[in-house]
């Protein structure tokens, strides 16, 4: 290799420079300005399980917005049938979920053939059959179209809830997708958990229904539902008792003004009570369409629902211009604030669930970095210290090689931006006693060559050329298994498999080059012939 | 200072029978230990469900947290001592709706001691999904990490060396997962990790002497097989036992010191780097002799 001790020095000076300029943020908050503007300003990431912090696994019902697609789609079809004058029945979800239409004859059915076809390139027979002379045929979305719809409401979902984790004000938020339809949420430091998974888990889907007023609701309730009409809870809090009930209210099925509609939403402080509201801006469409409904439906009461819950249904005094509405419904300051946030970044396209969840609290973490901290400088220190007592001299040397491998792995998880997670602090602590055994090794080797009778020069020569491939072979098989740790492994054992990883090639670094250096240059310029081994 | 005298000759080979018994005896053990427990006790991580840890001001009751718990209707729920005035509390149920789970907790939490007396430091729910899909992940990992090894030493060395190293590896796991199953340790994602690195560490330690053992095949071309394992085992001893000293120092002050979320980790890996060292002097080598006798190879016939 290099011959040259000072050629060895100076790349081993630059590798140590570059760490120690990558770790230096993590060691101090005040660097000068100079620094900040040319030098690495990252500090080494702590894990939510050091600094406290919310891990969710989402799962986007995909399905249910394949559904929903469907369902919207036929109901336009039963219009566009209607519109042509083809004579047809609607079977909802007669079978399989597949809404089915029944024909009488077979012109109608002809018709709708042709309609599907010209009309609705989305939608396909899923099966047809004949009861009683009349032929009825289920629906479905084409699987192309499917797999586009399941693929836009993941992609949608983790745009909406990054807006919606944006403008809930989180400093370094993680969201990412997983696999087909999942999405994992980092929330450091998050203070109030259920709040922020209230608003991430939230479809907050708002429309506006009119309510049907010709229909009585108790008949409703018994069963007889009328066709197009549907039924809804509106959620009441009585202000004497606090108590909330729930009245069930029946509605016309088609929403005429959803929260797509919407430009803005903000939170207001009425003036009666001091309550607040949300107040909703529409957009120009939005806006025309408003104001064409209220017009249409004087006297009626429009109802405002959210996720299925009716949160008021105002009688329409007179055709509202302008665009603007309010949400009222008795809200605390922070479901107000949070409705608002959810209204702005718009709904989700699907529902979510929640599969995973993994909250700890900051001060768990703190506890934690001490402990792991603290356990790992004394395990460092005793290292060190038995390293000295065992071989002396030649175990400073390797006390140096201990201590250079330490600044390289945090400079180099700083560099790469790893994260720091409790097991990796514990992969630290055994990258410690593993970067020993290079060391070892070497040292047991040269003590082997001297009792042979070699001279020292010899016997360094000797010791470095033979355990080099052990320890090479040893460590890349390490390395091997800490690759898979990392392929498949999750959280913290990710962080783990990382810290790991560094310290193995940090450690063949430190304990085969640089100690090689001291050795060489003992020998050579000083023209040692003996060490304390 | 020197631990190991540099003449030693044990004669390594000739106990490796007993050992081989005596470790198929613990795993024998270990198995049944399985078998009484009914399986693994596998934490959330594998089985689904909810953990809960709560640091309470002082020294609580198990009673009254469980009768707190009952109320709200966790029944089968397991209330483990955890660190200073902390539990954990675990259930099998992972809610659909994990909100309202924290706010139950809460409400009846405080109903029971007060509010400002405990906090809950940290949640964790895994859907039973998760569960399954991590447990498959995790046993990819080590399968994987197994066939890594045996084509690395396969390559570097010979493929009764990999089998030797595999077997040991194997037999690590195995002494652990007994010690594990036998402390009614629970199994969740750190301690595959600690697994992961045991098999790691395992392997690098057993590469060692098998790199001794190659070394010696060359330069003493004549000398039976035997004999070239102990000289090796002999030769590399005090490597061995500082190495392992060393990594078992550092390993005992995370254990006492290092906080009680990462004990169970530290505890595995304690109980591995022994099985480790003990499987390196006594396992490895005579799985190798082992496919000598079977199947001599190239070294041997050269010989001959």
């Amino acid at each position: 290799m290099f011959r040259s001790i000072r050629l060895r020095v100076a790349i081993t000076m630059v590798i140590c420079l570059a760490a120690l300029v990558y770790l230096a943020p993590s060691l101090t908050s005040d660097l000068p300005a100079l620094w900040k503007q040319y030098l690495p300003t990252d500090k080494i990431r702590l894990g939510l399980d050091l600094q406290g912090g919310m891990h969710l696994v989402l799962e986007v019902d995909t399905a249910k917005a394949v559904e929903t697609t469907l369902v919207r789609s036929a109901n336009d079809l039963k219009e566009t049938l209607m519109d042509s004058r083809v004579r047809f029945r609607f079977l909802d979800r007669l079978k399989d979920a597949h809404p089915t239409f029944e024909f009488p004859d077979v012109a109608s059915r002809d018709a709708f053939d042709k309609i599907l076809k010209a009309q609705y390139p989305d939608l396909e027979e899923a099966s047809s059959e004949t009861v009683e002379g009349k032929a009825r045929v289920a629906l479905k979305i084409k699987e192309r179209r499917a797999a586009d719809i399941r693929k836009m409401a993941v992609d949608q979902s983790l745009e909406t809830i990054r807006n919606r984790v944006d403008q809930f004000g989180i400093s370094e938020p993680e969201i990412i997708p997983q696999g087909e339809d999942r999405i994992i949420v980092q929330l450091p430091g998050v203070k109030d958990p259920a709040r922020a998974k209230g608003l991430i888990g939230r479809t907050a889907l708002l429309e506006f229904k009119l309510v049907d007023d010709e229909h009585s609701v108790e008949d409703a309730l018994r069963g007889n539902l009328p066709e197009g009409s549907m039924l809804a809870n509106e959620s009441r809090l009585d202000r004497t008792t606090g108590r909330r009930t729930d009245i069930p209210l029946l509605l016309k099925s088609r929403a005429l003004l959803t929260g797509d509609a919407l430009e803005n939403a903000r939170v207001q402080i009425g003036d009666r009570f001091g309550e607040p509201h949300v107040s909703i801006k529409f957009n120009a469409q939005g806006a025309k369409d408003f104001d064409r409904i209220t017009a249409e439906n004087v006297k009626k009461r429009l109802a405002i629902v959210l996720d299925g819950v009716v949160h008021s249904a105002p009688v329409i005094q007179e055709r509202i211009s302008g665009g603007q509405a309010q949400i009222t419904g008795s809200f605390t300051m922070e479901e107000a604030s949070d409705l608002a946030i959810v209204l702005r970044a718009g709904a989700l396209p699907a529902p979510v669930n929640i599969l995973e969840e993994r909250t700890v609290g900051p001060s768990l973490g703190k506890d934690s970095i001490e402990m792991g901290t603290w356990a790992s400088i004394i395990g460092g220190i005793l290292v060190l210290l038995f390293m000295v007592l065992y071989y002396r001299a030649t175990g400073l040397i390797a006390d140096l090689a201990l201590c250079l491998n330490m600044l390289l792995l945090l400079g180099t998880m700083a560099a790469f931006k790893a994260t720091l997670t409790l097991p990796g602090i514990a992969g630290i602590a055994l990258t410690i006693g593993m970067a020993v055994d290079a060391n070892v090794l070497i040292n047991e080797r040269i003590r082997e060559e001297l009792r042979l009778g070699k001279t020292l020069r010899a016997a360094i020569e000797a010791g470095y050329a033979k355990a080099f491939l052990t320890i090479f072979d040893s460590n890349v098989t390490t390395l091997v298994a800490a690759l898979f740790l990392f392929g498949f492994g999750t959280g913290p054992v990710k962080g783990f498999a990382v810290t790991l990883t560094i310290g193995i090639v940090a450690s063949m670094f430190t304990a085969i080059f640089v100690t090689r250096i001291i050795f060489d240059h003992l020998v050579w310029n000083r023209k040692l012939d003996r060490i304390s081994i | 200072m020197e631990l190991i005298k540099s003449q030693t000759n044990f004669n390594f080979v000739r106990v490796m029978k007993p050992a081989v018994i005596l470790s198929v005896a613990v795993i024998l053990i270990g198995i049944a230990s399985l078998f009484w427990h009914g399986g693994p006790n596998y934490g959330i991580d594998f089985a689904g469900g909810t953990l809960i840890q709560i640091k309470f001001d002082k020294e609580p009751q198990a009673d009254k947290i469980r009768d707190a718990f009952r109320t709200i209707g966790f029944e089968g729920s397991i209330i483990q001592e955890f660190g200073h005035n902390e539990v954990i509390v675990r259930t099998a149920e992972s809610g659909a709706d994990p909100a309202g789970l924290t706010a139950k907790v809460d409400e009846a939490l405080s109903t029971a001691f007060g509010k400002a007396s405990y906090e809950v430091r940290r949640v964790e729910m895994v859907g039973p999904k998760v569960g399954r899909d991590l447990t498959r992940k995790a046993l990819l990992a080590i399968f994987f990490s197994w066939i890594g090894i045996l084509i690395y030493v396969g390559v570097r060395f010979e493929f009764r060396y990999a089998l030797g190293g595999i077997v040991a590896l194997i037999h690590d796991i195995l002494i652990t997962v007994t010690f594990l199953s036998l402390f009614g340790k629970e199994f969740d994602l750190n301690i595959v990790a600690a697994l992961l690195t045991i098999v790691g560490y395992s392997i690098n330690d057993t590469i060692v002497i098998f790199d001794r053992i190659r070394e010696n095949t060359r330069k003493n071309v004549k000398t039976p097989l035997t004999e070239l394992i102990n000289l090796s085992v002999n030769q590399t001893l005090s490597r061995t036992i500082l190495t392992s000293f060393t990594l078992f120092m550092v390993l005992l002050v995370l254990f006492f010191m290092g906080g009680a979320v990462i004990h169970d980790f530290t505890f595995t890996l304690l109980v591995g780097t022994i099985a480790g060292v003990y499987s390196t002097v006594f396992i490895a080598s005579p799985i190798v002799l082992l496919f000598e006798k079977i199947h001599p190879t190239g070294l041997i016939k050269r010989k001959g």
